[in-house]
């Protein structure tokens, strides 16, 4: 479990995130949703430490995260960033592969090879695993970076509005890996995501944030109702139940 | 590459104006080895050397500014150590010369943080800002350099580090350069994550590497290895920029399977530019940094020109 408590953060006078204390919980697909500058990829970054913790405090399963080592978090925790401009042509291969460098620290054994490989087959990247980076589109780069946190394996895998420039296609099947992940592998995954379709469809949680504060959390069920959401966004959400599955309409 | 390379070398020990041919080199011919050993394979050893270390020197900090078009001598770290080494003529000029490098190489470090403090505060979206803010700051730099060696009559001294060329490379006035070599053999030890650094703070601190400790390791490489040139052989610009750039187009940024290659190339084409310079008149000499100035502005050209088919 993720605990944040009295989690205050300012850029220059700006005060960003407002005395948050919330629970993520373990084994569970997690969506931080809220309106843009809300301060959801404040909050992400603060948790996979990213930017230091001015002040509260962040712990995962009890651990104070400022005062772990950095080379054991990156065993515990991966990150997907949102801004993903690469300037190094890397190959998608390497890039992948980089993702078990945690383990390795530059000494890939046959497992470590053997994982990139099931990754870049699991993500569809085995066409491109030989291309460089800066040669091939926002989607596949996308791909390749959430293939190279999830050859991390690490408990808990953090992602910026992993939705980003993906098709429908490779959008479901993302968001059916997470589910997979967590369902079979008892992995913990915080997503920042807009869509609440997708959201609703897979998030077992949801956090809201709004202004720097917790607008709501709690189970999906419980939380996301067309008068909260509506509230959330400032615009009108109607969740409508049909064949067991929610939808937002908001058009 | 390396046939390649072993033929230049080849090439570059035996001409010359001493006469030295490969059957002279016989047990017996003392003359000969004695020019060797003097002369020959000290120059060849520097070129190869400062060849290597001037291209790893780019590649490291093209990652480290994440921007394809900086190396020492457009970003003013090559004014700074100018300013170093002039500090030591007029104030210490009889201390010891790692004492005299070490000023040197301070200098060089303090001008290229400033830079990377520089660099920090620009749009990445604009990538040629951070080569043009660097040749600006340059100039300032050399200014500073000119008017310094101008009031301490040293114009001449500064003259002789501007024009990089291996004429002057006898045993006994190169051997800095070696330490610069095994710079660069670190810097392959560590190239992974100089590697990862490339992909950006935010990659790095995910992957669990102290990013600015690397980035401090880097700095701190490149400018001892480029001050250390610069005191021995002279300003050398443009392979630092040319030589990665054309290696990473074929090969990428991983370093760990690119750096041999930077490191060679840049070595075959410092070799290349010193052979034309000293046969192109014969006997007399032309620095290799002129010729590479040519050649290699020839082929930033092309790679430019040549990118918009790639893309």
């Amino acid at each position: 479990m993720i605990s944040v408590s009295t989690l205050t953060h300012s850029l220059g006078h700006r005060l960003i995130l407002d005395d948050i204390s919330v629970e993520i919980p373990k084994g569970k697909i997690t969506a931080l949703i809220g309106p843009n500058g809300a301060g959801k990829s404040t909050l992400l970054h603060l948790i996979a430490r990213q930017n230091p913790v001015q002040t509260g405090v962040i712990s995962l399963d009890g651990e104070d995260i400022a005062k772990t080592a950095s080379t054991d978090m990156a065993l515990r925790m991966a990150v997907v960033a949102q801004e993903l401009g690469v300037a190094s042509r890397l190959r998608v291969r390497d890039l992948v592969g980089f993702g078990r460098w945690p383990q390795h620290q530059g000494r890939p054994t046959e497992v470590d090879k053997a994982a990139v490989e099931k990754a870049l087959e699991e993500f569809h990247l085995l066409d491109l695993s030989d291309r460089f980076l800066d040669e091939i589109s926002g989607g596949q780069r996308q791909r390749a970076f959430v293939a190279m946190a999830y050859v991390q394996d690490t408990d808990w895998l953090l992602l910026d509005e992993p939705l980003n420039n993906l098709d429908i296609r490779y959008a479901k099947s993302l968001m059916a890996k997470l589910r997979n992940m967590a369902e079979e592998k008892n992995k913990s995954i915080v997503i920042v995501i807009h869509d609440l379709n997708y959201a609703l469809a897979n998030a077992d949680y949801f956090i809201a944030v709004k202004e720097g504060k917790v607008a709501f959390a709690g189970e999906t069920s419980d939380v996301a109702t067309s008068e909260s959401l509506s509230e959330l966004y400032d615009a009108e959400v109607n969740i409508i139940e049909s064949d067991g599955k929610c939808f937002a309409f908001h058009h | 590459m390396i046939p390649l390379l072993l033929i230049l070398s080849g090439v570059s020990i035996f001409i010359g104006v001493g006469d030295l041919s490969a059957s002279q080199l016989s047990f017996d011919n003392e003359e000969a080895w004695e020019l060797f050993f003097i002369s020959r394979w000290p120059r060849t050893a520097a070129i190869i050397l400062t060849g290597a270390s001037i291209t790893i020197c780019g590649v490291i900090m093209q990652l480290l500014l994440r921007n394809r078009f900086v190396e020492p001598s457009t970003t003013g770290t090559t004014e700074a150590t100018m300013i170093g080494l002039l500090i030591v003529a007029v104030w210490f000029p009889d201390w010891s010369l790692f004492g005299k490098m070490s000023i040197a190489a301070t200098c060089s470090l303090i001008g290229l943080l400033v830079f990377l403090k520089l660099a920090q505060n620009l749009p990445r979206e604009q990538p040629l800002l951070i080569p043009l803010v660097g040749l600006i700051y340059g100039g300032i730099l050399g200014a500073v350099a000119t008017y310094f060696a101008f009031q301490t009559d040293l114009l001449q001294y500064l003259g002789v580090w501007l024009t990089g060329e291996f004429s002057g490379v006898i045993a006994g006035r190169y051997e800095l350069l070696w330490i610069a070599g095994a710079l660069t053999l670190f810097c392959y030890l560590i190239a992974d994550r100089f590697t990862i650094v490339g992909l950006g703070e935010r990659a790095s601190k995910s992957l669990g590497l102290n990013y600015q400790s690397i980035v401090l390791i880097g700095v701190a490489t490149v400018a001892i290895t480029s001050s250390l040139v610069v005191v021995t052989v002279g300003v050398l610009p443009f392979i630092g920029l040319v030589v990665p750039n054309l290696v990473s187009r074929f090969m990428g940024d991983n370093l760990r399977e690119s750096l041999p290659l930077v490191a060679g190339y840049g070595a075959i084409f410092t070799l290349f530019s010193d052979i034309v310079g000293r046969t192109i008149r014969y006997p007399y000499e032309i620095p290799a940094g002129t010729v590479f100035g040519v050649v290699g502005a020839v082929i930033f050209l092309w790679m430019i020109l040549g990118r918009k088919n790639h893309v």
